[in-house]
């Protein structure tokens, strides 16, 4: 008799994507607003994007469980940190908290594919992204869950600067508008809908600058 | 009161039946700087006043926000009070966690005396010499609640414990039963007015005071210096009395510490001690 196998897992998939791009004085945050579950769909109206300080935004694909649950871990510990120094976190700051909450729980994770944007310190766009144990680096720009893969490459060959080593000589990348950024994100998910069946229904895309946050949300296929 | 030999341990019942201890550390609230809450319908206000040990200092905090909904101020041994806050607003973030709602504040108090009271039973604790007005709101209205050292709390529509607090006690007396209607701006000037009185012919500014609100749609806040001397100059340019001389004459004797005066207090409150209720 073969051995049993465990046919229960304690995660599911919940599938979606998210996008942050950062620019000089403004971060872009987005993300789909379909929830799965394996070949169904749960609902077309979920937010996968949080707010978990006055200039950090979180987005996070993956199972929203454990990624609910995450939020609530970091809103609790944001108020603490309120209490204790009468001011917000910083994005920088929150980025590392998020990175320390991660890893508490390496050896039974939060399936959650996160990625932060917001306003650093000096009032410039950043972003950091993450893997589902903590790992993180600030990046000028990325995108996580089911239309990464296909998000990403596009992003590279529209935001990443030229190598130096390139012949003939190819300037930096010039900066990015708010405007052209907010453009770029919503051909990224209109791309992504159209390969990826995890993706679709709206985009839920929020800005901070320095006038604060907006959302706003762009329509997608539903197929 | 004075020492004999059953005040020495918390677990040493008098035989008159008082934990002396206990009462000690209420005495201990009666030497700490005043501090007074009232509150209406609508809105809870508390005030204290904030005297520094001297010029080159700055003063210790004694209102702390807890939640957006509630906040406390102390009077007696500042550092226990720090730590209870820090407790309070632990409990007030778990239970929000938990319930995604805000803590009622009565539960709030009731597990704060109840903390209390575990160190009045312990050989080896000392009650916590700090009483706290806590001010909040939740879905049943507005509440001011006193905790004792000794593990008791009670509901008030205005009250002032800290030194010189009877002189505020008797404004309070004479005017709370309008509170209830009180406009919140009204509620703040009672406030300054029942601080004025236990500073005993001290001037009334900004920065020997300190005021914080709560109220339907407005998040607890401590007010800023320069909004609190526009308020005060408001009500010293009118010429404007709070109480009349002669109870503030009278108050003078108030609350002087060493005696246990058993100031019976009006309607609204009871004495600290003994601690029969």
């Amino acid at each position: 008799m073969p051995k049993e196998q465990a046919n229960w897992s304690p995660y599911d998939n919940n599938g979606g994507t998210c996008v942050a791009i950062a620019g000089a004085d403004y971060c872009v945050i987005a993300a789909d607003t379909r929830m799965s579950t394996g070949y169904s769909i749960l609902t077309r109206d979920y937010s996968k994007i949080c707010k978990l300080a006055d200039k950090s935004v979180m987005a996070s694909s993956g199972f929203q469980a454990d990624v609910k649950a995450l939020q609530k871990v970091l809103a609790s510990r944001h108020l603490i940190y309120q209490h204790q120094h009468n001011k917000q976190m910083s994005c920088p700051a929150m980025a590392q908290l998020l990175s320390n909450t991660l890893y508490y729980k390496r050896f039974f994770p939060y399936y959650a594919f996160n990625v932060l944007g917001g306003l650093d310190s000096e009032g410039k766009g950043c972003v950091f992204t993450y893997d589902a144990v903590g790992s993180y680096e600030r990046v000028g720009y990325s995108a996580q869950g089911s239309g990464a893969t296909l998000i990403t490459p596009f992003l590279d060959n529209q935001l990443k600067s030229p190598s130096p080593l390139l012949l003939p000589a190819k300037d930096a990348v010039t900066p990015l508008s708010e405007t052209e950024a907010i453009d770029l994100v919503k051909t990224c998910f209109s791309s992504a809908t159209e390969r990826d069946i995890y993706t679709g229904d709206k985009v839920e895309i929020v800005v901070l600058n320095a006038d604060g946050i907006r959302r706003e949300y762009e329509e997608l296929r539903r197929d | 009161m004075f020492r004999n030999q059953y005040d020495t341990d918390v677990t040493t019942w008098s035989p008159a039946g008082r934990l002396f201890q206990v009462e000690y550390a209420m005495e201990a609230v009666k030497q700490g700087s005043a501090a007074i809450g009232l509150r209406s319908k609508t809105h809870v206000v508390l005030a204290c006043v904030n005297k520094s040990n001297s010029e080159l200092s700055s003063h210790q905090r004694k209102i702390f926000k807890v939640d957006d909904h509630i906040g406390v101020a102390i009077a007696g041994l500042t550092a226990d009070g720090r730590v209870l806050s820090r407790y309070m607003r632990s409990e007030c973030i778990n239970y929000g966690y938990t319930y995604e709602s805000p803590l009622p504040v009565g539960r709030l108090v009731v597990q704060l005396a109840d903390k209390a009271q575990v160190c009045t039973q312990r050989s080896w604790k000392r009650p916590y010499g700090v009483g706290l007005l806590v001010a909040g709101l939740d879905e049943s209205g507005a509440h001011l609640y006193y905790n004792c050292p000794s593990g008791n709390y009670f509901e008030y529509q205005a009250f002032a414990i800290g030194s010189r607090s009877q002189a505020a006690k008797t404004y309070l007396e004479r005017k709370f039963e309008n509170f209830t209607g009180s406009s919140r701006d009204e509620l703040i000037k009672d406030a300054l007015f029942a601080i004025r009185e236990t500073l005993q012919g001290e001037k009334l500014t900004s920065t020997v005071c300190t005021v914080a609100v709560v109220g339907v749609g407005e998040a607890f806040n401590i007010l800023d210096q320069a909004t609190v001397q526009a308020l005060i100059n408001e009500f010293e340019i009118s010429g404007e009395e709070g109480p009349t001389n002669e109870s503030v004459a009278e108050e003078a004797g108030g609350e002087s510490g060493g005696a246990a005066t058993e100031e019976g207090g009006a309607a609204t409150e009871q004495e600290t001690a003994p601690m029969d209720i």
